[in-house]
């Protein structure tokens, strides 16, 4: 640089707009800026899509399919062609893989508790003898419902099968046995959560835990980052006003959440058939209200934590209780009435609702007017945290 | 308006802690509008605290006084609205292009036209040919420049500049001076710090600090008056054991090695003037009395701070 190029000319102080335009200006220089360094970070841009995608992929897939050929074992000291046909009749299914035959009970439940085996098939030692004899003997199922998705199919499907089995066997004096339904019943034990809950309530609800965790995550670490990188003396220095630099950075963030919702619901309707019976618009616009409710939460954890590492934290102690207790693992109204209390305070929750009551049972905006008025006064109180404890100087 | 008054800085017992360290003790200083106001003062002595209070950043625990008018306790909207405040580190955003920067500031400052006043501004730096280059890939030279850029881009009427040449080659320090000086020409008033005599020897006053005290304000020829120190500079060989030697002299305030000579000064005229004639009796070394440096002055004042620290 040669001394002269080197001199500039102070311009005479710029022309400068009015209030009300001004403070306008400043979210949108906040905003500008924000969206371009979300531009610049690669990774994270490129993760807008990729992160909703991979955990849908994952979650929906993980809970979703029919599974078949699942690990069987069977209980039985009866080795009668009947009971082996019986046997074959289920085998024949697809969802059982009769992997072991036992004589012992223990060894049976040590088989599911060690998770070898999903179902245990039980034919009590006399089942024969009492089919024969007209008695009715019943046929124990038992079947690892912790995983209630799972375990739902297979069961149809044996109850199913049971009917025709042993069509085959019951002949010349024993035909008579075959004319009445069945000549024994089926009992089906569902272990460690006779509940059971469907798939389809499972599919909405990823949209909102994918959204919680997204979006807490991406404004979450927004004030420390200005703070680690040695930016915020320099804006704090600036006439830019707390409330401002939220709602700057803020914004681009519900652009984002916008798009990944889009992303969501179109592989979610594509990949698991999950129909949307209610309106899109309002699906769309309570979507909405639910990413600005999470970003101002994501925002206050960054305003009150010190470093990015306690963002995390914050994010973490957050996440996991929205995964718990607003209704997504367990159904809402089976928890005890304190967790349920805590629920009503979290975000998901309300959202739950909503996406679960539009997509399923086509609920409109009045059906849900609590539970919308809910995340707009999370939001409100979340925004008005984060600007009360945003410190604009540096003591 | 008060904007325009004639003093621009104007405080009075400003005194700041953190925790139980006093890092800020009483300090009192005025500038006059379009004055280069230089900052000095050892590591850790205070100065970006500070120049922190100045611009509204650290709310003092004691103490008062006004920028531009504006008090800094509770007008720091408008302070924030007039004063450019460069800091210490750079802390302009790395991952945004030269332009990007410029254009930020002029929406913050809510300027009329920012993406011309972003060009306008790129013209004046002669940055235009690296306006699409991410601010931190500029070399330090450079960073420096975009930084001051950014600061007078809103029309500021007083600016605060923290060590903004530090680590910055001589030429471009030579142009960064010449810059401040032309600033100050059209009315800017400048507070700097620095830890570079040359730079200091080109502010029309001075401030030094020392463990969050002023030891010593005013312009260069009155700040050396107020040392009363006498100085004598000294030649020949064994420099370095005659001035470990001399530091326990009684009578002796300051020693200091520049180049080939020591430079050796005492308030007490008399006394310094002993040792003088003892020393240069052995023959060994010349001895010759000499006014002293400013930085003769800041060693003393050093001397003195660092003794009761
Ligand atoms: N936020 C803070 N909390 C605690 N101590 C602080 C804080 N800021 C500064 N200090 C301490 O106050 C003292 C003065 O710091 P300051 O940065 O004002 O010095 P300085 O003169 O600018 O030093 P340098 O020339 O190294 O930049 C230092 O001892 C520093 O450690
Ligand atoms: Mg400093």
């Amino acid at each position: 640089m040669s001394a002269e190029q080197s001199l500039p000319n102070v311009a005479p102080r710029p022309a400068r707009r009015g209030a009300l335009a001004q403070a306008w200006q400043r979210v949108l220089a906040m905003f500008v800026k924000e969206f371009i360094q979300l531009r610049r970070d690669r990774p994270t841009f490129a993760m807008i899509v990729g992160i909703p995608l991979i955990q849908l992929m994952l979650f929906g897939y993980a809970i979703n399919t029919d599974p078949k050929h699942l690990p069987t074992a069977v209980l039985t000291s009866d080795d009668s062609p009947i009971a082996r046909a019986l046997i074959g009749a289920l085998r024949a299914t697809d969802y059982f893989d009769i992997k072991y035959v036992t004589r012992g009970e223990a060894d049976a439940d040590k088989l599911i508790l060690s998770n070898k085996a999903q179902f245990v098939i039980q034919i009590p030692p006399d089942f024969s003898r009492q089919l024969v004899r007209g008695e009715k003997p019943a046929l124990l199922l038992i079947a690892d419902a912790s995983d209630p998705v799972a375990a739902s199919g297979a069961i149809a499907a044996a109850l199913g099968a049971a009917n025709q089995a042993l069509d085959r066997e019951l002949i010349g004096p024993l035909a008579s046995l075959s004319q009445n339904a069945a000549p024994y019943e089926i009992r089906v034990h569902r272990r460690y959560n006779p509940a059971g809950e469907t798939r389809r309530n499972i599919v909405p609800g990823l949209i909102g835990t994918i959204l919680t965790m997204t979006m807490l995550m991406y404004t979450a670490m927004s004030v420390t980052r200005e703070i680690e990188r040695g930016t915020m003396e320099a804006l704090l220095a600036m006439p830019i006003l707390p409330v401002e630099i939220m709602l700057g950075k803020i914004a681009p963030y519900v652009v984002v959440g916008a798009v990944q919702m889009a992303t969501i619901l179109i592989v979610a309707s594509l990949l698991f058939q999950v129909p949307v019976v209610g309106s899109l618009f309002t699906l769309s616009s309570l979507t909405l209200l639910f990413i600005i409710a999470n970003l101002s939460v994501g925002y206050t954890f960054s305003t009150v934590a010190v470093n990015q590492l306690q963002a995390m934290q914050l994010t973490f102690f957050f996440f996991l209780p929205s995964m718990l207790l607003s209704g997504f693992l367990f159904p809402f109204y089976g928890m005890p009435k304190w967790a349920q209390y805590v629920g009503e305070f979290l975000p998901l929750t309300h959202y739950l609702r909503i996406v679960r009551s539009v997509m399923l049972k086509g609920s409109t905006f009045g059906d849900l007017f609590v539970d919308a008025g809910a995340l707009a006064a999370f939001a409100l109180v979340a925004m008005s945290i984060a600007v009360m404890r945003f410190r604009q100087t540096l003591d | 308006m008060s904007v325009e008054s004639d003093i621009a800085i104007d405080v009075r017992g400003l005194t700041k802690s953190f925790g139980a360290k006093k890092v800020v003790d009483n300090f009192t200083l005025q500038v006059a509008r379009g004055n280069i106001q230089g900052f000095l003062g050892p590591n850790g002595s205070g100065k970006t605290t500070t120049i922190r209070m100045l611009c509204g950043l650290l709310t003092p625990d004691s103490g008062e006084g006004r920028c531009l008018g504006y008090d800094i306790r509770r007008q720091q909207e408008e302070i924030k609205r007039y004063v450019g405040y460069m800091t210490q580190g750079f802390s302009l955003y790395r991952d945004l292009t030269i332009r990007e920067n410029l254009e930020f500031v002029a929406r913050v400052y809510g300027l009329e036209a920012p993406e011309d006043a972003a060009q306008g501004a790129l013209e004046r730096l002669g940055l235009v040919a690296r306006a699409e280059q991410l601010a931190g890939e500029l070399s330090g030279g450079w960073k420096q420049r975009l930084s001051l850029g950014a600061c007078i881009l809103p029309g500021p009427s007083l600016l605060l500049l923290d060590e903004p040449t530090a680590g910055v080659d001589p030429k471009a320090r030579r142009d960064f001076w010449d810059e401040i000086h032309h600033l100050a020409t059209q009315g800017l008033t400048v507070l700097v710090s620095t830890h570079y005599m040359d730079e200091a020897e080109r502010c029309h006053q001075i401030a030094y600090i020392a463990n969050g005290r002023l030891l010593a304000s005013g312009t260069i020829p009155a700040i050396i008056a107020g040392a009363h120190l006498s100085t004598w500079v000294v030649t020949g060989e064994g420099l370095d054991s005659l001035g470990s030697e001399l530091k326990y002299q009684p009578g002796v305030d300051m020693v200091a090695r520049f180049g080939a000579a020591l430079h050796v000064g005492g308030r007490d005229e008399a006394a310094m003037a002993r040792v003088a004639q003892r020393y240069s009796a052995e023959g060994v070394h010349r001895w010759k009395r000499d006014e002293p440096t400013l930085e003769d002055v800041f060693i003393d004042l050093m001397t003195r701070a660092g003794a009761d620290q």
